[in-house]
């Protein structure tokens, strides 16, 4: 394998280690309660995050759901502020006022987050529309699940970016739950990517956890880009709750045994196997003692970061 | 003609604003259902295809929601888009993206992201349109930090203040009443503003002050004119922004008077006349001599037909009686006023 694939792959692996090590620190710092903001946690999803955040680059402006953590971390690997913010602290991208629902770190690429779900998918319209009216490189990407398509204003979204060939991509993260309730009793319809194509979109749909794979098909999605939308369906399983730090297999609205099997195609497992087959098995170790060492890091950082003053309650509600 | 003198239209003077703003800047452009049709949103987005193309200015799909979303991403990437609604009913259906997302970008991003979008929506009273073509609805707006409310009511005002919306670089919402499109006021033709959160005197008096949102302002000019004759001056206030709101100029006024009427265009319960009433309250408390009076909407949906329609919508009379009440005067005989009414002008079809 040439040194720049070497680079990038490890680059791909990076991101999916920060997002999950980030989020076991969370965990392990959560009975202290001093995170206090609603973590609705990533874990399971990180090849879509590093893959499409990876292809993006520099030219990434991400519109994100309140599962912001893999996507934050993926386009920014900003460490500092990530957890700076979820200590609701000044240091944090938000000044504390986002938290985890609202992670945004717009000069990153990250425009903003939204928690109602959904919502984040029209303003990415009017970014694609702006970015093409200045002639400017950046890519307006939003990232939503298979509970925002019940929502009107994703069906009104997009029809309108086919209607005016808005260079928009969408990221549709299926794990089959709004909630704890499974696309089967939501959906009247198996196949979105089907539909979404009779709108006039091309579609791709990938039911994997490969990284690589996730980047290469956003890399050609970004080729297509120039003459309108492009819809990636991409599925994966979310090995937590919807909302908190714990598993809730007991909870009786699905079956461990489906995270088992999920669990053997883990997307940092594949990606790390891969690299220790390609003989980088010293330079894996070395970049996640660095990270775990970057989390150490940032995690103190933000412990003893002030908190916003009481008059930053005021500031920012108008210019 | 000279500009000094020259009058225009309500109506003609959202159009010539825009015109010129997107003269002016070309990140402006305007958009909404039928913004771009042969109607023209009553005449004020008149010319704007002509003149800057349908990439400027353009009619789109329904999907209120997502069209909201569209301007406030093409606003944070440095467009400034005017999006156009021509009943505020249907603005109800973009709430989501206003009160989730527009508000509250700049304040959840240290000040970093702003969303310069500007939200033109008619108003109030047409002919005979029933509960869904009739709503006011800016205490809803301005109960939301973050979002800014106009209601211009002179021509003069209009223009000035719409270009001080474009400009602004924050959400504001524009309320245009119906029937305020068809009057003619004395317009500069060159650009100017008037400053967002101003709020103006429009009549001076001693007696009573009456604070009047849109077209409430007529109805109070009405009766300011009939209480003249016997001699009862009346202070009518324009607040012109609903939010943020300017109330020393209604502080001052009510603590000179003694008296305030809020002759609001809008429903009483938690609305604007709450606002105002709670605001004199507490700063004119010892001045006061009568208790603050709210006029509004009757509290129920809008009826269509006509002699219920009549009785929803509060008018001159309102006020004439309330200023009565206050300064504890016999009823005057209005059988022989006249009064503004577009009751032969207006014709439909909305």
């Amino acid at each position: 394998m040439p040194k720049t694939n070497t680079v990038h792959s490890l680059t791909l692996y990076r991101k999916m280690y920060m997002t999950r090590k980030a989020e076991e620190r969370i965990q392990i710092e959560d009975k202290k309660n001093e995170m206090k903001t609603p973590m609705h946690m990533s874990m399971g999803e990180e090849a879509i995050s590093a893959g499409v955040c990876a292809a993006l680059n520099k030219r990434a402006q991400i519109f994100s759901t309140y599962r912001t953590h893999a996507v934050y971390l993926s386009a920014t690997e900003d460490l500092k502020g990530f957890f700076a913010e979820l200590y609701g602290k000044a240091t944090g991208p938000g000044g504390g006022k986002g938290g985890s629902m609202h992670l945004a770190n717009p000069k990153r690429g990250v425009i903003f987050s939204s928690a109602v779900v959904a919502t984040n998918i029209a303003p990415a319209l009017g970014a694609a529309f702006a970015n093409r009216r200045l002639g400017n490189d950046k890519v307006a990407t939003t990232f939503f699940g298979d509970g925002a398509v019940d929502e009107g204003v994703f069906w009104e979204s997009i029809n309108l970016a086919c209607l005016w060939k808005l260079p928009v991509l969408f990221v549709y993260e299926d794990n089959n739950l709004a909630i704890h309730t499974p696309a089967s009793i939501r959906h009247s319809y198996k196949n979105i990517v089907e539909i979404v194509k009779k709108f006039g979109c091309p579609a791709v749909k990938y039911d994997g956890t490969d990284v690589e794979k996730i980047y290469q098909l956003t890399e050609s999605a970004l080729k297509q880009l120039k003459s309108g939308p492009f819809f990636m369906s991409l599925k994966y399983y979310r090995y937590l709750e919807h909302v908190g730090i714990g598993e809730d297999f007991n909870a009786g609205y699905r079956s461990k045994e489906e995270f088992l099997k999920w669990q053997k195609i883990d997307p940092l497992d594949t990606q790390r196997a891969r690299l220790v087959k390609l003989g980088l098995e010293n330079t894996v170790l070395a970049l996640e003692k660095k990270v775990l060492k970057d989390i150490n890091n940032a995690v103190d950082l933000a412990k003893s970061a002030p908190f916003p003053e009481p008059r930053d309650l005021y500031r920012g509600v108008y210019e | 003609m000279n500009k000094n003198i020259r009058k225009i239209s309500y109506q003609q003077a959202i159009s010539e604003a825009l015109s010129q703003e997107m003269e002016r800047d070309p990140r402006v452009f305007t958009y909404g259902l039928d913004v771009a049709d042969h109607k023209s949103i009553f005449g004020s987005t008149a010319g704007l295809v002509k003149k800057f193309g349908p990439k400027r200015c353009f009619s789109t799909p329904l999907s209120e929601e997502a069209l909201m979303g569209f301007g406030i991403g093409a606003a944070l990437n440095g467009l400034r888009p005017v999006n156009i609604h021509i009943r505020v009913e249907f603005l109800l259906l973009a709430m989501n993206q206003l009160a989730n997302i527009a508000s509250s970008l700049r304040y959840g991003s240290k000040g970093e992201l702003s969303v310069p979008i500007v939200i033109r929506v008619i108003i109030g009273r047409g002919w005979g349109q029933g509960y869904q073509h009739s709503k006011s609805l800016q205490s809803f707006f301005a109960h939301i930090p973050g979002l800014k409310v106009i209601m211009p009511t002179t021509p003069y005002d209009m223009k000035g203040l719409l270009v001080s919306a474009i400009r602004d670089n924050d959400p504001v919402i524009c309320l245009e009443h119906r029937w305020l499109y068809w009057i003619e006021d004395h317009v500069p033709e060159e650009l100017y503003t008037v400053p967002i959160g101003q709020s103006h005197i429009i009549r001076k008096g001693s007696d009573v002050t009456v604070v009047a949102t849109s077209w409430m302002n007529v109805e109070a000019h009405d009766a300011a004119n009939i209480l003249a004759k016997r001699g009862v001056n009346i202070e009518i206030i324009d607040p012109r922004t609903i939010s943020p709101l300017d109330d020393r100029t209604i502080i001052d006024s009510v603590n000179k008077t003694g008296h305030c009427i809020v002759a609001d265009y809008d429903w009483l319960n938690c609305g604007f006349g709450s606002e105002v009433s709670a605001r004199v309250s507490e700063k004119c408390f010892r001045k006061l001599k009568s208790p603050v009076t709210r006029i509004g909407f009757a509290p129920t949906p809008c009826p269509t037909t006509r002699p219920l329609e009549n009785l929803f919508y509060p008018n001159a009379v309102s006020i004439v009686r309330a200023v009565e009440k206050k300064m504890s005067l016999k009823e005057a005989d209005l059988r022989k006023e006249s009064f503004h009414t577009w009751e032969n002008k207006f014709r439909g079809p909305f």
